[in-house]
């Protein structure tokens, strides 16, 4: 009856008992290589003592790498100077395929388009942005809190609450305030889930899946309230077609002049297809060194699709849709 | 026979019905062709031969009816009517086709049929209103994404990235006066000037402010022999040197040594440690002058 049978017969090599797995033990302290070929873990009925077994297996693995490591290093040491180079990690970056898509600085047509798209006149300085900032319905308050942190992070937005008006409504009435953007941030039990970021006089819209939402109060060693000054802007790794438009999005939110007295910067770091925004204050203190002290809300942000015009779910023209496919194993980061 | 009492004793009260929903406080009646939807004597579709019902099929309405004389044709006893879709004229037409029959049916079937004009009506209006698309998630695919982009946030090494950045826009002058420190930037920059200089022209370094030690030093310097003195201000220089050729080199110099003031001058701490610097590099430094005809520089003696 009792569980842990000392009279059950095992698969291993003609041992049983108690007595047995001290055998085994002794074995494998001498020898490695003293089970019979044929031997495998999980040929052995008891739970207790397959569990038992393979924990041994796995120590005696991580014994043999760790020496092997340390006759590794002592060769190492031993070459000195005649060392072979040390070898360089294989990770996701440097394993990629390379994109086509990716972005020449020189490249011409890409200047040609950038020259003519919906962000010129932002570019070139005729408009200035005025964000307007909202809630899907009835928002819970952290996503009142959000919205908020982020209208002091970005300089001249508006935060409106939604009372359901539709979307396809409440264009027409930002346009005719001029507003340049319009953020809708939505919600789903109780945390902000979502984030639809329109350029107002017909201009793209992406949607964006929010997560990892910090607020300011739940920050480690935040400094002050964010200030009135326009902040700097930081676009890391923003790459491909795709990335470079996704990017000039983000830079249109911000006004172009960016007062360097304020010693703000507002950081949107593309990683792996994953956006980082963070909000900083720096202060440089000698040139070589600069410390950062971090402020405002922090969120990622990762791209589920680009639309042509202006928000409309069904008959947009979409240029590009996350495919969300459980099978997808390929590192194929777009937007890098 | 048709014997409702009985009927209703069985069903009603002492034994099953398959269509009786019972819960604490009252009981419901399942039958499609009820039409209070409790279970009562009156309400019965099984214990009543006479009956009347409204049902909807996709928005439209229809009056069922079932007399006693179709009781043994199970196929052909409810007679369907429909109804307009005009409101008043289909109670009109409830009345009319109820006329005789017992205040009860008429007046729960009149009730029944307002009910459902009334959520048709509100099923249309929802229509257009905006609906909320529930969109499922797939949780394996929430979970790989939330394990990548902890693992993107690692590879991100953010404050390291932005404090780069920062560094950079730094040298590169962005911040354009702002900030006073970057003497290194700057004396990196001076030097690669000075280099490109000597292989162009083999001219001397530029002279850099020095300390105020050799203000007023006073040396007889010959015409062709030149040295490389450590003299501060270009305007004692200017005083002391009588050649016109040095004069010449000296303003050349002082030019670019004005230059060098207005740039280092808030870098006063740095000074010294730069002074002595120069002073190293300058002994290695073969001096050439320029020899020009001499009318210009007579305006400054």
């Amino acid at each position: 009856m009792a569980k842990h049978t000392s009279g059950s017969r095992g698969g291993n090599g003609g041992a049983d008992g108690a007595e047995a797995k001290e055998e085994v033990k002794m074995e494998k302290s001498e020898a490695e290589a003293a089970f019979p070929p044929t031997f495998n873990v999980s040929e052995i009925k008891n739970k207790q003592r397959r569990h038992s077994m393979f924990v041994k297996y796995k120590q005696e693995k991580s014994k043999l790498k760790i020496q092997l490591k340390k006759k590794k290093k002592k060769e190492r040491k031993a070459l000195g100077d005649k060392a072979p180079p040390k070898e360089v990690p294989k990770t996701i970056e440097n394993q990629r395929v390379y994109d086509e898509t990716t972005v020449d600085p020189e490249d011409e047509e890409i200047a040609f388009d950038e020259g003519t798209d919906e962000f010129s006149a932002y570019f070139n300085g005729l408009t200035n942005p005025k964000v307007l900032i909202t809630t899907s319905d009835r928002p819970r308050g952290r996503t009142v809190k959000f919205c908020e942190q982020l209208a002091t992070v970005i300089p001249d937005a508006h935060v409106y609450y939604r009372r359901g008006l539709a979307l396809k409504r409440i264009i027409p009435q930002c346009l005719a305030r001029n507003f340049t953007y319009l953020m809708v941030i939505n919600e789903d039990r109780k945390m902000p889930n979502g984030l639809v970021l329109c350029h107002l006089p017909d201009g793209p819209t992406a949607h964006f899946k929010i997560s990892n939402v910090r607020l300011r109060k739940e920050m480690k060693r935040r400094g002050k309230d964010p200030t009135e000054h326009f902040p700097e802007v930081i676009l890391n790794n923003f790459t491909t077609r795709l990335g470079h438009s996704i990017g000039r999005q983000f830079a249109a939110l911000f006004p172009q002049d960016p007062q360097f007295v304020g010693r703000q910067v507002a950081t949107f770091h593309n990683q792996r297809d994953f956006v980082f925004f963070r909000f900083h204050r720096y202060i440089f203190k000698n040139e070589k060194k600069v410390g950062i002290q971090e402020l405002g809300p922090r969120f990622t942000l990762k791209l589920r699709s680009l639309q042509k015009g202006t928000f409309d779910s069904k008959f947009g023209e979409y240029e590009w849709v996350l495919k969300v496919s459980s099978f997808e194993k390929s590192c194929n980061d777009a937007t890098t | 026979m048709q014997h409702d009492d009985v009927i209703w004793d069985i069903i009603g009260n002492q034994q099953f019905c398959s269509f009786k929903v019972k819960t604490r406080s009252q009981g419901f009646c399942r039958n499609e062709y009820n039409i209070t939807g409790l279970c009562n004597r009156s309400s019965c579709p099984l214990a009543n031969s006479q009956y009347a019902t409204i049902r909807e099929e996709k928005g439209q309405c229809f009056l069922y009816m079932k007399v006693i004389e179709r009781a043994a044709f199970p196929a052909k006893m409810w007679e369907k009517v429909k109804l307009s879709k005009n409101y008043e004229k289909s109670l009109e037409m409830i009345d009319e086709s109820l006329i005789y029959w017992p205040r009860f049916l008429r007046h729960k079937c009149k009730q029944r049929f307002t009910k459902i004009t009334q959520y048709l009506i509100r099923m249309r209006k929802l229509v257009l209103k905006r609906r909320r698309k529930l969109v499922p998630l797939s949780r394996k695919v929430e979970r790989r994404e939330k394990r990548k982009e902890e693992k993107a946030l690692i590879a991100a090494q953010l404050d390291n990235a932005i404090e780069k950045e920062l560094l950079e826009r730094l040298k590169q002058g962005t911040y354009g006066d702002i900030y006073n420190f970057p003497v290194h930037a700057f004396d990196k920059a001076l030097e690669q000037q000075d280099e490109d200089s000597e292989e162009e022209e083999g001219e001397e370094e530029e002279e850099e402010e020095e300390d105020d030690e050799d203000v007023g030093k006073r040396e007889f310097v010959a015409e062709d022999e030149v040295e490389e003195s450590d003299l501060s201000d270009f305007e004692e220089m200017n005083k002391l040197r009588t050649s016109s050729d040095e004069e010449e080199e000296q303003d050349e110099e002082s030019s670019s040594e004005e230059e060098e003031e207005t740039k280092a001058s808030g870098s006063k701490g740095k000074c010294p440690a730069n002074g002595s610097a120069r002073k190293k590099k300058r002994s290695y430094v073969e001096i050439e002058y320029e020899m020009e005809p001499a009318p210009k520089s007579t305006a400054t003696s």
